[in-house]
């Protein structure tokens, strides 16, 4: 049953800026969520601290599906400590899962949080740590927190702790239009605007380290690609070459930038050397070659071409090579990205006229649609592999989309004005 | 970009006065050689006295200049140039190979369907079938740009079928 859990959240941008702000809805039915338990924090000598890390740690978890966390005002205690916790209690209330936690004022500034994981019903300790915080990265902590808690009752490591990349676009199809690149933390929270322009922007890509983005500008009627510094705003043009400049996406080990260029006649994919700035052009066809994708070994770029007469991927080793056909099904398939595991592709595709995610076993031909349409594009993995954000249309209007690769709810996230287009999911943040 | 309107604007008031021969405004700017459009460049200062009146005579401005016509539409995922703007895109390679300061961007569109960047390429390569055309009809290959929007700047906003037609397009920006 898909039914539409208007679940969480809430949030506002730091800044107050109205188009600025982000929602997250929970859609599709949540049968299986696992019940858990996060008391609210404790808070030691004095400590006042300006967001709610349980009600953080809590909507983190219930977003996966995977999760139901039990409301505060159901909790019958409220422990803070392991010797405080009666588990008959817990069991009572059917919850599988309990987390528990403190703050308190650091001695060197700022505050120092402990919190647990039990199992109710085996009576155990199943995590305790302890991390070092700060006001302006309490929610920051929480999702660290939220991360641990995930990867102990999972066995896959968090992704709440990451950040998001989009486009907005408020005023399309009008002269007063405003594009806007922005990062967001991957629950919405934190939207920090990267560049704004009144011509295009697309095709935001993150380095591996996570703290540079390339992406294609149309200012001043040119396209270039950018790579950008976040922490400083720095930027550093990279391509600028008559005709395209597109599909920037950076080599695993970040020391090359996978691009397409029209330069030599029409659309090609080539790979640059960041360090010395040299070109290798990777493809030679009179068809268009476009969407390179990186394995994670770095040795494989799989790309859009139509060389076959419709648009399909193929893949061509990154050091250059003969190129191979890897996609059969269906007459377009595109926007390749490769999963952390190396093991499926996840990938644009038109079934009778309406474009679906979907994903590809790599190796074999079994393909499944991770998404209804009709106008689905721009998929890219969280990274871990355990979901798909995506771009989508909701009434007309352009939203994103996130999907469990294994099923279950997923998330629409949608901008109260104008459009969001366009996610790339950060790599892990360390 | 405004120079070469003065420049033509020059030729059509002056070419009448200088070489006394009938050229009358509504000849279309195929009545003047290369050679009489360069020769006009020293007309430059006084066309501009020549006020808005005659800046209006510009075919690019004429409503009854095929040169008016700056937008060519295509079909569902091809580049391929429909037959019916041969005469358009003529009349364009004309004014470009006769008129020395013009140059042109062709701005290739596409509709919003399929994925961003295989449509920035599918934009370029509208753009560049529109270039061939020119060249081949004898434009100088310095004085055209190509630049593709791909889907990103649509012609008219939604997901019908006139939107989508509107979209698929290639303009020609002097």
């Amino acid at each position: 049953m898909m039914r539409l859990l208007s679940l969480v959240l809430l949030l506002f941008a730091t800044s107050g800026i109205a188009q600025a702000r982000l929602t997250i809805e929970i859609t599709g039915g949540v049968e299986g969520a696992q019940p858990i338990a996060v008391v609210p924090f404790g808070r030691l000598d004095g400590a006042q601290p300006g967001a709610d890390l349980a009600s953080i740690i809590a909507a983190d978890l219930a977003r996966t599906g995977r999760f139901k966390p039990m409301p505060p005002r159901d909790m019958l205690m409220t422990p803070h400590r392991a010797e405080e916790i009666d588990f008959r209690e817990w069991e009572l209330l059917a919850t599988n899962n309990l987390v528990i936690g403190e703050i308190r004022p650091a001695a060197s500034g700022g505050y120092r949080i402990d919190y647990s994981l039990f199992d109710v019903f085996g009576g155990k300790q199943l995590l305790s740590s302890s991390l070092q915080s700060n006001e302006q990265s309490l929610r920051l902590s929480a999702h660290r927190m939220a991360d641990a808690i995930y990867e102990k009752l999972t066995g896959d490591p968090g992704v709440f702790s990451t950040r998001i990349a989009y486009v907005t676009s408020v005023g399309r199809g009008t002269p007063n239009e405003r594009v806007t690149l922005r990062v967001a933390d991957a629950d919405g929270f934190n939207p920090q605007t990267i560049v704004d322009s009144p011509d295009p922007i697309m095709s935001p890509a993150w380095s591996p380290d996570g703290r540079k983005l390339a992406y294609v500008s149309f200012e001043h009627r040119q396209s270039a690609i950018y790579i950008q510094e976040l922490a400083t705003g720095r930027r550093t043009k990279i391509a600028s070459y008559p005709g395209i400049n597109g599909s920037p996406a950076f080599s695993p080990d970040g020391a090359r930038l996978a691009m397409t260029l029209s330069k030599d006649g029409n659309a090609e994919i080539y790979v640059m050397d960041l360090g010395s700035r040299q070109l290798t052009r990777l493809t030679d066809h009179y068809a268009i070659d476009t969407e390179p994708a990186w394995s994670p070994d770095g040795g494989t770029l799989y790309f859009t071409s139509d060389r076959g007469g419709h648009p399909q991927i193929y893949r061509i080793p990154a050091n250059g090579g003969a190129a191979e056909r890897v996609s059969f099904e269906g007459d377009y398939n595109a926007a390749a990205e490769v999963a952390p595991n190396s093991r499926a592709l996840v990938l644009v595709t038109r079934t009778a006229g309406r474009f679906h995610i979907a994903l590809d076993q790599l190796g074999s031909t079994t393909r499944r649609l991770l998404s209804p349409g009709p106008l689905d594009e721009s998929p890219s993995f969280a990274p871990n592999g355990s979901m798909v954000i995506y771009a989508s249309q909701n009434n007309g209007r352009g939203v994103l989309a996130v999907t469990p690769i294994a099923g279950g709810s997923g998330q629409r996230l949608t901008q109260d004005v104008g459009e969001v287009r366009e996610p790339a999911w950060s790599p892990f943040l360390r | 970009m405004k120079k070469p309107l003065f420049i033509l604007l020059a030729s059509l008031i002056l070419t009448p006065l200088l070489s006394g021969c009938p050229t009358t405004p509504t000849q279309s700017d195929t009545g003047l050689t290369g050679e009489e459009l360069d020769a006009m460049g020293g007309g430059y200062d006084s066309a501009t006295t020549a006020g808005v009146d005659a800046y209006s005579r510009s075919p690019l401005e004429d409503p009854s200049s095929p040169l008016y016509q700056r937008v060519i539409y295509f079909g569902y995922d091809t580049s391929a140039i429909d037959p019916k703007y041969a005469n358009l895109l003529r009349a364009h390679a004309d004014y470009l190979a006769r008129t020395a300061d013009a140059s042109v961007v062709l701005e290739g569109h596409t509709d919003e369907r399929g994925t961003r960047e295989y449509n920035l390429a599918l934009g370029d390569r509208r753009a560049d079938a529109v270039r061939q055309f020119l060249v081949t009809e004898g434009v100088p290959a310095q004085k055209i740009r190509t630049l593709s929007y791909g889907e990103e700047r649509p012609a008219e906003v939604g997901h019908s079928e006139r939107a989508y037609s509107l979209s698929r397009r290639v303009e020609l920006v002097y």
